[in-house]
């Protein structure tokens, strides 16, 4: 096996691993802000393949599917923390965790009714067919531009967070709510949008990988599995833990296809034991934080 | 007393502050889950006016002060700041009233510097604060803050935390500030800085509510007293008359 296989095959686990940095990071926002596990995040990522599917069809052009069904599916997130979520803060864990889980089987089954149980192939966008010369092999121009575009919205989201009123509000309101009502801060506003953004990413995610793999109605189980795993190993809450972790899973993923490829769907698991029992907290999770 | 320092400071003016409330509470009685409280607090404070709110632990001083704040799921009664009724609103529409509130755990929020930290008493503020110049008025305030202003908020000392928790309430110049045992275990020196900004503060026509255990040193900077008993007023003078009537003091104040 020659080294140039092997450095492709870590291309090709990096641009798995960015649409699982983005994926996690949605789910990890909404814990770390909201305390709430969003088991239908998963489901979300899939209306979020589905709704660029149809946009790309709709408008005839894969850029705005790639624009509108984050936005719009993000914004049908608001409206389930409007409606659902939302009743149910101040109670205990599992009660939003039991909603969403239930939320989750009724949009897979919607769209079972309205697109059909068989996947359907999403047409990469014509300016990405192809590959590109890396030097040591040819790598699809597609996954490259995912990489690209996964660093921009990181690096747009860490501007955002550091460096802006909203993101001083997002990240002490994930620390101490009650403080940010007595400064002034509607905090019910900030979770709308949190959680508007953590589906937001979700449906980037589900949209950024359905030119890799085929999209159908339950492409979001594995990948909630996936990103809980990223979550768990970067530390819940922690945005820098989801971006490192994510990567790793997508790596090691991508490795082991390589040499084991019977091994490539437990790998990650192992990899998430292992971390586990080092750190319980994870790699950048904070002991106590919430 | 301080002596009036301009023409502005009338024996009118002065009156006419005195017998404006600023804050009323008329029989506000509250709840945490099943245990009843507050059993019908009344109260008020005028404009440009320390009180100092006294009494045992468990009295209800905290309660009404976060009653106050709206940070109380159930509370009854009436409670007017500025002419508006106070219940009703939800906590974060007080503050833009020109409330502010520094509780008794201080509130520091981990992970950020004391810059943010303070930066979070601007964030909902009007946008005619300049930031910059409260900023430099903060800093003026508050010259331990300004050596300090990169580090985590957290790993001040207690009683820089509790300045930098005074200084958030501040920067967005609020009318009024409730301050919940800012003395508590807090170096002497500092108490005494304390002291001294409390007095500037009140020269400055900020109006204070002021919960304290430490009884003497509250009284010595309030104009008037409130002692608060099981939920209830049980007594109302000036500072100046608790801080001599010993008898009284041991009867509500003593731990």
């Amino acid at each position: 096996m020659d080294l140039s296989l092997i450095i492709m095959q870590l291309f090709s686990g990096i641009a798995l691993g960015a649409v699982l940095v983005i994926t996690a990071l949605g789910l990890t926002i909404v814990f770390g802000m909201l305390g709430v596990v969003n088991f239908a995040h998963g489901a979300l990522f899939m209306i979020g393949a589905y709704a660029g599917l149809y946009l790309a069809s709709l408008t005839g052009s894969f850029w705005w599917g790639l624009l509108l069904a984050p936005v719009l599916v993000g914004a049908f997130g608001m409206l389930i923390e409007f409606v659902l979520v939302r009743r149910l803060y101040g109670r205990s864990i599992d009660d939003p965790l039991l909603l969403t889980f239930g939320l989750s089987y009724i949009l897979v089954e919607g769209v079972r009714i309205v697109f059909g149980s068989d996947g359907i192939p999403f047409p990469t966008p014509s300016q990405l067919i192809g590959v590109v010369d890396l030097g040591v092999g040819f790598f699809p121009k597609y996954r490259l531009f995912v990489i690209a575009l996964v660093a921009v919205v990181l690096l747009l989201l860490w501007l955002m967070l550091e460096k802006t009123r909203v993101g001083l509000i997002v990240r002490a309101g994930a620390r101490d709510p009650q403080i940010m009502r007595v400064l002034g801060v509607d905090i019910g506003k900030v979770w709308l949008a949190i959680f508007g953004l953590g589906v937001g990413l979700a449906a980037l995610g589900g949209v950024l990988a359905g030119p890799m793999r085929s999209v159908n109605p339950e492409m979001g189980t594995l990948v909630l599995a996936e990103a809980f795993v990223v979550t768990v190993i970067g530390g819940l809450g922690s945005i820098v833990g989801a971006v490192v972790a994510g990567l790793m899973v997508g790596i090691c993923i991508s490795m082991v296809a390589l040499f084991a490829p019977e091994m490539a769907t437990i790998v990650m698991f192992a990899l998430m034991a292992a971390v586990l029992l080092v750190r319980p907290q994870g790699l950048f999770g904070l002991k106590g934080r919430a | 007393m301080p002596t009036p320092k301009c023409a502005a400071f009338t024996w009118d003016r002065v009156k006419a502050m005195a017998e404006t409330a600023l804050l009323e509470l008329d029989r506000v009685q509250a709840w945490y889950g099943a245990s009843h409280v507050l059993h019908g607090i009344t109260l008020r404070v005028n404009e440009g006016e320390v009180v100092a709110l006294v009494g045992r632990n468990g009295a209800g001083k905290t309660t009404t002060l976060r009653a106050v704040m709206g940070l109380i799921p159930k509370a009854e009664g009436r409670v007017r700041f500025a002419g508006r009724d106070l219940l009703p609103l939800p906590a974060h529409r007080r503050f833009h009233l020109g409330l502010a509130y520094v509780p008794e755990e201080r509130r520091i929020v981990p992970g950020l510097s004391v810059r943010e930290n303070l930066r979070l008493g601007l964030v909902a503020a009007k946008a005619e604060i300049d930031e910059r110049a409260a900023f430099a008025e903060i800093a003026e305030t508050f010259p331990r803050l300004r050596e300090r202003l990169d580090q985590e908020g957290v790993t001040l000392s207690g009683g820089e935390q509790q300045m930098l928790a005074i200084a958030r309430a501040l920067i967005a110049r609020p009318r009024m500030v409730l301050l919940d045992e800012p003395s508590e275990g807090i170096m002497p020196v500092l108490v005494e800085e304390m002291g001294v900004l409390f007095r500037r503060l009140r020269d400055q026509g900020k109006t204070l509510l002021l919960v304290e255990q430490n009884v003497e040193w509250a009284l010595r900077l309030a104009d008037r007293a409130v002692i608060i008993d099981q939920g209830e007023v049980v007594h109302e003078s000036s500072a100046a008359a608790l801080l001599a009537d010993k008898d009284i003091q041991d009867r509500y104040c003593a731990v």
